[in-house]
């Protein structure tokens, strides 16, 4: 039993230092409307997520879109 | 996130992928810009903008837009100094030492145990062949480039102007499937599936921007296939000085002076015909991403014959590499709705096989205690934020600071360059602790961005978020009155004197701890529910599925095979069995649910079925009842046997009924039921529907003659290859006008044999058709569930106009409902195909765990309270409240009216129709806002106002 403790124990300490470093559950490619969605999602889950986008900014193409049908809401 | 970046390497499995990053050189310190955009005002190159199409210009070091996230700078390959080494301006005017240009690439490796793949589409290029003129001719654009130029952010801030003369187009015309729909050298055969819409939109807008602009829409069907498109057409349709001409034209020429382009087209009526127009949009397809066969090599995935993603119809979240999942337009040509429940669909997926390590990275904050303040005196400490030079450049902020002293409660004030950097916060929680703050006021820009940050920082000073307050004095004040610095200052004074009055009358509040039953009711067992189910409780949740019928399955138990060539039958088998194997799927038959009460995490359910009665108790609601067919009374049907439904024919092609694998002549009538008056929209599937069924028939038949009877066909996405081959398989496509269908009659063949007389007009050579049919198979619509009335009022959740679960957003919350913790899948939302369901069921199982995976929900602390000796118990509240928040309750002084807070969105509604004022808006009180009304104009100026206001009469 005290064995399964400090097992638990050390699996702890293991995540706290992953969390530090380099580790995450999930990697989005693409920040548009989809991949923003997916990376929200997962984190929300409980999931860290590293969300990789190639141009300086997420939205993707619906940021460049001014209205949406069939609700002409605003894109942004 | 990582902005900027590419990946570089991918390697490794399921669990474990170790991916090689490379982060470009913005030549920004990413954790210094505050985007205060003033490096921008200096840099002296000017350079296309990409985001705004190349139509206007933007400096070498930019913004890549102004809603950018993260909303900071970043220097292009048109910097002078990374081309010369010259300039180096932006380093001297940043004031927060954020430029550095002598930044390098970095590469960064990082471990996870799953992707998701979501690079998008990449628009159609026109340049690929000639005959578009896109770049040859001044007044030919693309449909992204009028969708910028129509954008208040656009190139001519919001006007449509034309690049050859920078005047109003009046004349406009739209040419759609500009490389989709054709096999020809660069296009795609595919439909992209948005043109149809998107045109109609740009045409609406345009008509916003001016009223009296003549615009003509060349097409080829218009594909009006998704919820509420129907309606928008009509709308477009019913515009003034709208024209839809079912034509391929050509662009000829550009007039040398007036650059005006001139178009060749041609209708039944006239002929050719040359009409000149102002401007001209070409109507764009969706490609695959760019670079997308070096994607698949680095990731491993296979393609399709299109180049998008190869997936699985069973699970179009799959690729072919375990652990690496698809969403969005990398799976197709496909709507933004798609996209994010096909994104919350991977995410639920990986939620599956990611299951054991779920939590374990996340950290969580710890926040001092907080202190009980209540009962002190107001001590209010200011700070004005310079915001660089947006705010500081137009208002004098030190002598600002100054005044802020002078103020009421007011024990501490001082400046900030930018108040949202991190030491700027930091600052400010210091200054909370040594000043004995009890209230903050940060004079800055709007709260919509940044109140969630500052009421953060009150947290960590140990102070109640509810003690803080913003004042606009950028989008409200420095923004507009750019040439009045003095009345701008005056203004600041203004403002800030109004938010420290609210300030002192704030009271704390505090925010709801819900715990969250961790179990799920899935409502409806066909393929939508199944799948969302199965979902769930692979993830370690409890799901009780309830089903009206005897057995599962739903319509899918009718279809028996897809357009590509599913075996569906052996599919919903499949389901089934995992649903009855797997330990955490509780299953219910013949249900019937007689009441539904509760709240998001703690709903309770009861149900009536094969186990008698049942009181679920669960966290999340999940509707997935699915639809019904219509039942024609058009064209003979239920009165001649020969007359079928197209469901009805696909069983009898299954079971290889004699009458119909050998008929000599079959008949097909698309739109039986919809788009009329009654039904406005369209059932999406049907086009689709009696295509594979004519090419069933035609397998099993070739000499059989096959006609369809169709208004517009709508093979959208990648079935727009299915309609070609029907096509070239001998398949006839006849279209009419609503307001001249079809005729069916009793009639004889000239073989003598009895067959069924269908007379419709052809438009094409303009004369009337008579067919003669031996089987006719009508494409009856999907209309919504019997049962969707009554489930809707039990859940509290709304119908869109065509009586289809409404969902929260039609674009951005597509499977769930305002109502919260309840959720919505499959065809019960709107029809749909099978493939489509699935990524929509794993979309609201996705949804369903961003809840069931904590342990509380927060509610806002913001919420409606009641004085119950003020309350009347009239009930007016009540009436208005659209989330059902409000309940009259009967007690010792009569009826009164209770708050469940959970339900309180804040948006005071009630306030406004509670005739005694009982009912208030916490943090948003009566007292809070008169007190900052009171201070607006100072009491003495009021008097003499008055004063003069009686002389003036005397």
């Amino acid at each position: 039993m005290e064995n399964v403790i400090s097992l638990n124990e050390n699996i702890k300490e293991l995540c706290k230092s992953r969390a530090a470093g380099n580790f995450g559950d999930v990697m989005v490619v693409g920040g548009g409307i989809s991949g923003i969605q997916a990376s929200l999602d997962l984190a929300t889950a409980g999931f860290r997520v590293y969300l990789v986008e190639k141009a300086p900014s997420i939205g993707g193409h619906m940021a460049q879109l001014d209205k949406t049908f069939p609700t002409n809401d605003c894109s942004m | 996130m990582l902005t900027y970046t590419e990946v570089e390497n991918v390697e490794g499995e399921a669990g474990n992928f170790n991916v090689t990053l490379l982060r470009k050189p913005r030549y920004i310190k990413e954790d210094k810009c505050t985007g205060c955009t003033v490096c921008v005002e200096y840099c002296p190159v000017k350079y296309p903008d990409q985001y705004n199409q190349d139509i206007s210009l933007n400096k070498a070091v930019h913004v890549y837009f102004a809603q950018a996230i993260p909303l900071i700078t970043y220097i292009d390959e048109s910097c002078l100094y990374l081309k010369e080494k010259k300039c180096r301006i932006c380093e001297a005017v940043c004031k927060n030492d954020a430029i550095d240009l002598n930044q390098q690439p970095v590469k960064e490796d990082i471990n996870v145990g799953a992707i998701i793949l979501a690079p998008g589409f990449e628009p159609f290029d026109p340049k690929v062949r000639e005959e578009y003129r896109y770049g040859e001719f001044q007044n030919v654009v693309t449909s992204m480039d009028f969708e910028r130029l129509l954008c208040s952010t656009g190139p001519y801030a919001g006007e449509i102007l034309r690049k050859s003369d920078l005047k109003h187009p009046h004349n406009i015309a739209w040419i759609q499937c500009i490389g989709s729909r054709q096999v020809i050298e660069g296009g795609n055969s595919y439909c992209s599936a948005v043109c149809c819409t998107y045109t109609q939109k740009q045409v609406i807008l345009t008509k916003d921007h001016d009223a009296d602009a003549k615009c003509t829409i060349f097409h080829n069907d218009v594909r009006a296939y998704g919820k509420d498109f129907e309606r928008y057409y009509e709308r477009t349709q019913n515009l003034p000085g709208i024209r839809f001409f079912r034509s391929y034209p050509s662009i000829v020429k550009e007039d040398p002076v007036t650059h005006n382009v001139t178009i060749r087209y041609s209708t039944p009526e006239d002929g050719v015909i040359e009409e000149e127009f102002d401007m001209v949009v070409l109507s764009i397809g969706m490609n695959p991403p760019k670079g997308v066969e070096d994607m698949a090599k680095q990731y491993g995935f296979e393609l399709e014959e299109h180049d998008f993603c190869k997936i699985d119809p069973r699970n179009p979240m799959l690729t072919n590499r375990p652990g690496i999942f698809v969403s969005g337009a990398l799976q197709g040509p496909i709507d933004i709705p798609e996209s994010v429940f096909s994104a919350s669909g991977a995410g639920s997926q990986i939620g599956e096989m990611l299951q054991y390590r779920r939590g374990n990275l996340a950290k969580e904050r710890i926040y001092p205690e907080e202190k009980d303040v209540s009962q002190e005196e107001p001590r209010v400490g200011v700070f004005v934020c310079h915001c660089g030079a947006n705010i500081g450049r137009i208002v004098n902020v030190p002598g600002t600071v100054e005044y802020c002293k002078t103020l009421p409660n007011v024990v501490y004030a001082q400046e900030q360059l930018f108040s949202c950097a991190t030491n700027s916060a930091r600052e400010i929680t210091d200054k909370i602790k040594e000043e004995g703050l009890n209230r903050v006021v940060v004079a800055a820009c709007s709260p919509r961005t940044l109140e969630p940050l500052f009421r953060d920082t009150l947290r960590e000073a140990g102070i109640n978020q509810y003690y803080y307050e913003m004042a606009n004095i950028r989008e409200h004040n420095s923004w507009v009155h750019q040439k009045e610095k003095e009345e701008a200052t005056e203004k600041a004074h203004d403002i800030i004197r109004m938010s420290v009055a609210r300030a002192c009358q704030l009271e704390p509040l505090q925010e709801f701890d819900l715990p969250v039953d961790k179990r799920a009711l899935v409502v409806g067992g066909g393929i939508a529910g199944m799948n969302c189910a199965l979902s769930i409780a692979n993830q370690g949740h409890e799901v009780h599925l309830i089903e009206r019928e005897k057995e599962l399955g739903g319509i899918a138990n009718r279809i028996h095979t897809t357009l590509q060539g599913l075996d569906v039958q052996e599919y919903v088998k499949d389901l089934k069995s995992k649903i009855y194997q797997h330990p955490l799927v509780h299953v219910y038959h013949n249900a019937k649910i007689t009441e539904a009460t509760g709240y998001v995490g703690n709903f309770v359910t009861t149900v009536e079925s094969n186990k008698g009665t049942s009181s679920i108790k669960h966290g999340a609601s999940v509707i997935a009842i699915g639809i019904d067919m219509y039942t024609p009374t058009e064209y003979l049907y239920g009165q001649d046997e020969r007359v079928l439904t197209h469901l009805e024919l696909e069983e009898k092609i299954t079971s290889d009924d004699e009458k119909v694998t050998g008929a000599q002549s079959l008949v097909m009538i698309q739109c039986v039921g919809c788009r009329n008056e009654e039904r406005n929209y369209c059932s999406r599937i049907c086009c689709s529907e009696s295509i594979k069924n004519a090419l069933l028939l035609k397998d099993k038949n070739p000499d059989m003659d096959i006609y369809i009877l169709f208004r517009d066909v709508r093979t959208y996405g990648f079935n727009e290859d299915y309609y070609r081959l029907a096509a070239e398989r001998g398949v006839k496509f006849i279209r009419y006008e609503p307001e001249d269908p079809p005729v069916v009659e009793p009639g004889k063949a000239e073989d003598k044999r009895d067959v069924l007389k269908v007379t419709a007009t052809d438009y094409i050579l303009g004369k009337k058709l008579e067919l003669d049919a031996d089987i006719i198979a009508l494409a009856a619509a999907v209309v919504p569930s019997a049962a969707t009335k009554e489930v809707a009022n039990q859940f509290k959740v709304t119908l869109s106009p065509d009586g289809f679960f409404k969902e929260a957003h039609v674009k951005l919350r597509p499977v769930e409902f305002a109502t919260d913790g309840v959720y919505l899948c499959g065809l019960a939302h709107y029809p749909k195909f099978i493939q489509e369901t699935i990524n929509q069921s794993y979309g609201a199982a996705g949804r369903v765990l961003t809840l069931l995976s904590n342990d509380i929900v927060v509610a806002s602390g913001s919420v409606c309270a009641v004085n119950e000796k003020q309350c009347m118990g009239c009930g007016a509240c009540v009436e208005v409240c659209t989330y059902g928040a409000l309940e009259l309750k009967e007690t010792k002084q009569g009826k009164k009216c209770v708050v469940n807070p959970v339900l309180c969105k804040g948006d005071g509604l009630c306030n406004t129709k509670c005739p005694t004022g009982a009912i208030q808006l916490r943090h948003y009180t009566d007292t809070e806002l008169t007190c900052e009304i009171d201070v607006v104009v100072p009491d003495d100026e009021i008097m003499k106002q008055i004063d003069a206001a009686a002389a003036a009469d005397a």
